[in-house]
């Protein structure tokens, strides 16, 4: 026993040694990057040479009052809402109807491969081959939709605030709902299969079955996008940027926080106001993250 | 019951057997054909941005801006040719290779390296740091920018390819997979066995653990691999140089340079996405 134990403190050592590089590496590219934008936060800084003012609480004065950033705020959260909502629903239904066994679906591994796939593209090329696309003279969707009678004349999707957030909004519903439908498709598999089939034997219906017996089945998965959907959500950049030229056109309805915080350090260069904008989509992010596990620590309890 | 003249013939069992399905053939063919209809739909809008831009990329810029495209033409090579001037995407897809290659292997070594520790080894604190790696997981720590932009310009990394792989080597979600993964199927034997034949404690890692994790550690570098080759925000604002450019990089230039040209832009991002479409069309098989 006590050899055992010297045995333990012996190699522990060790422990450190394999953790270190890590841990190195984490101080210098995350740890330390966090807290030197929070100290940035309460200066003024050009990014030259100049060293950061110190200017106390001004920015974050700043940022309450700040009517863009509000605005970036609420666009991001409309944006992020009118995604994840339809994804979510879309993914659950879509993973029910491909992992049900008594619905025979011919080409389930087609259509799944099919939903998952633009989700493995590049986020970029994403965004610029939608911008091209929903152009207001040149772009596909518009042919399309005057060819078959929907519109009359080419409709300017990107000049429009709410066909921009639309836009957005559709872009990343058409990225993510795959990716969410295989963690779906995961969970309800990982259900034992005996539930179902006594579902079955005692003639519950498919709706019956999905909603007392899959929808709890697979609350961990739920939890697990919704948690991945928030940080994902509230951090966008790539679609937005590109859809938007960079500048969160029109009149602002398209900017997101991480866009702006990005304008406004790499394109003003007001180093000090950008990392008070991290800072405020720091507090943001926790806020949103505290809900959802509290929600996921209520489900776990009443389960 | 009108079933049962047919399969007179058939033990009980059969019969109730072929009832059934014969039954659930008929009520459902409606609302089935009506599910069919729904996920072709679905597939169709999956796949026609796809198909836009594979049909544009092969007519000139003219064409596209005034008519409606649906079958293919012979302009692709014309619009490669003139794309290829400017962006030279080719050095894009091998920066992005290099790039993700290598934070792959570092993230999948070290990430290793750090789950072995923290899943067979006792010590002070161990469930401190590991709420640390937890934590830097949930909080988006890619986006502490201005800090991160301190750290690297500081070190002299700025537009070195470099400040984009080393911090691979802190990937939290491989540590947080692979832990658990070793605890289950690391047994302490194997250690203690190997620790009596006189294996050092690298070596241990190295020659025994690593290759059993082997499944898993793949699993996670494929996310790894696909997250660093998308990744657009870091390259964006570490990268200046033009050669230094990767593949999302290259395919925003093109709008920048060609904004009107859109056979060249379409060939560009068809270009960017083709190699990801051809492996995954291989692989989903």
């Amino acid at each position: 026993m006590l050899n055992k134990l010297r045995a333990g403190d012996k190699y522990g050592q060790y422990g450190y040694i394999f953790i270190a590089p890590f841990f190195l590496v984490l101080a210098i590219f995350t740890i330390f990057p966090m807290c030197y934008s929070l100290y940035l936060s309460l200066t003024s800084w050009d990014g030259s040479t100049v060293a950061p003012k110190i200017v106390g609480f001004a920015n974050y004065v700043d940022l309450l009052k700040d009517d863009t950033f509000r605005q970036a705020v609420a666009n991001t959260l409309i944006i992020w809402l009118s995604n994840v909502a339809p994804q979510m629903i879309c993914a659950i239904g879509l993973a029910a109807i491909l992992t049900d066994k008594y619905t025979e679906i011919k080409g389930k591994g087609f259509f799944r491969a099919i939903y998952y796939l633009p989700n493995l593209v590049t986020m970029a090329s994403v965004g610029l081959l939608f911008y091209y696309i929903l152009d207001w003279q040149s772009g596909s969707l518009n042919f399309l939709l005057v060819k078959i009678h929907v519109f009359k004349e080419p409709f300017n999707w990107l000049q429009d605030p709410t066909a921009t957030r639309g836009a957005i909004s559709f872009t990343l519903w058409w990225m993510w709902f795959g990716y969410s439908m295989i963690i779906f498709m995961a969970g309800i598999k990982a259900i034992p299969e005996d539930l179902f089939e006594a579902a079955h034997v005692d003639g519950a219906n498919r709706m019956q079955t999905f909603l007392n017996i899959t929808i709890p089945g697979i609350k961990g998965s739920i939890m697990y996008n919704c948690v991945t959907s928030v940080i994902g959500g509230l951090t966008m950049f790539d679609i937005p940027y590109v859809l938007t030229n960079g500048v969160g056109s029109p009149l602002d309805k398209g900017l997101t926080i991480v866009n702006y915080m990005y304008n406004m350090t790499f394109k003003n260069y007001n180093f000090g106001y950008g990392a008070t904008i991290y800072a405020g989509m720091f507090v943001i992010v926790l806020i949103f993250v505290a809900i959802a596990f509290k929600m996921l620590d209520k489900n776990l309890a009443t389960n | 019951m009108s079933y049962s003249a047919n399969y007179s013939g058939a033990t009980a069992k059969n019969l109730n057997g072929n009832f059934n399905t014969v039954k659930k053939k008929g009520s459902f063919s409606i609302g089935k054909g009506i599910l069919y209809i729904f996920l072709s739909l679905l597939a169709v809008v999956c796949a026609l941005p796809f198909y836009f831009m594979i049909i544009n990329s092969t007519h000139s810029s003219a064409d596209i801006a005034q008519k409606f495209l649906l079958l293919p033409g012979l302009d692709f090579l014309d619009n490669y040719n003139r794309m290829i001037k400017l962006v030279p995407i080719w050095t894009g897809f091998f920066n992005s290779l290099v790039i993700a290659t290598c934070a792959t292997v570092l993230s999948g070594y070290f990430g290793a390296l750090t789950s072995f520790g923290f899943a067979k080894y006792k010590f002070k604190g161990k469930e401190f740091l590991f709420a640390i790696v937890l934590a830097s997981l949930i909080v988006p720590q890619q986006i502490a920018l201005v800090g991160f932009y301190k750290v690297v310009s500081s070190i002299h990394l700025m537009n070195n390819r470099a400040a984009l792989v080393i911090p691979a080597i802190a990937s939290a979600s491989v540590v947080f997979f692979v832990r658990y993964y070793i605890q289950s199927a690391v047994s302490d034997s194997v250690m203690e066995s190997a620790r009596m034949d006189g294996c050092g404690e690298f070596r241990i890692f190295n020659s025994i653990i690593l290759p059993m994790i082997v499944p898993s550690l793949a699993t996670m570098s494929i996310f790894t691999f696909i997250g660093s080759w998308n990744s657009y925000l870091l390259p964006l604002f570490i990268l200046s140089d033009q050669n230094k450019y990767t593949v999302p990089l290259m395919t925003a230039l093109s709008k920048g340079v060609y904004q009107n040209d859109y056979g060249a832009v379409y060939a560009c991002i068809a270009i960017s996405m083709m190699p990801i479409i051809v492996v995954f069309s291989f692989c989903s098989k």
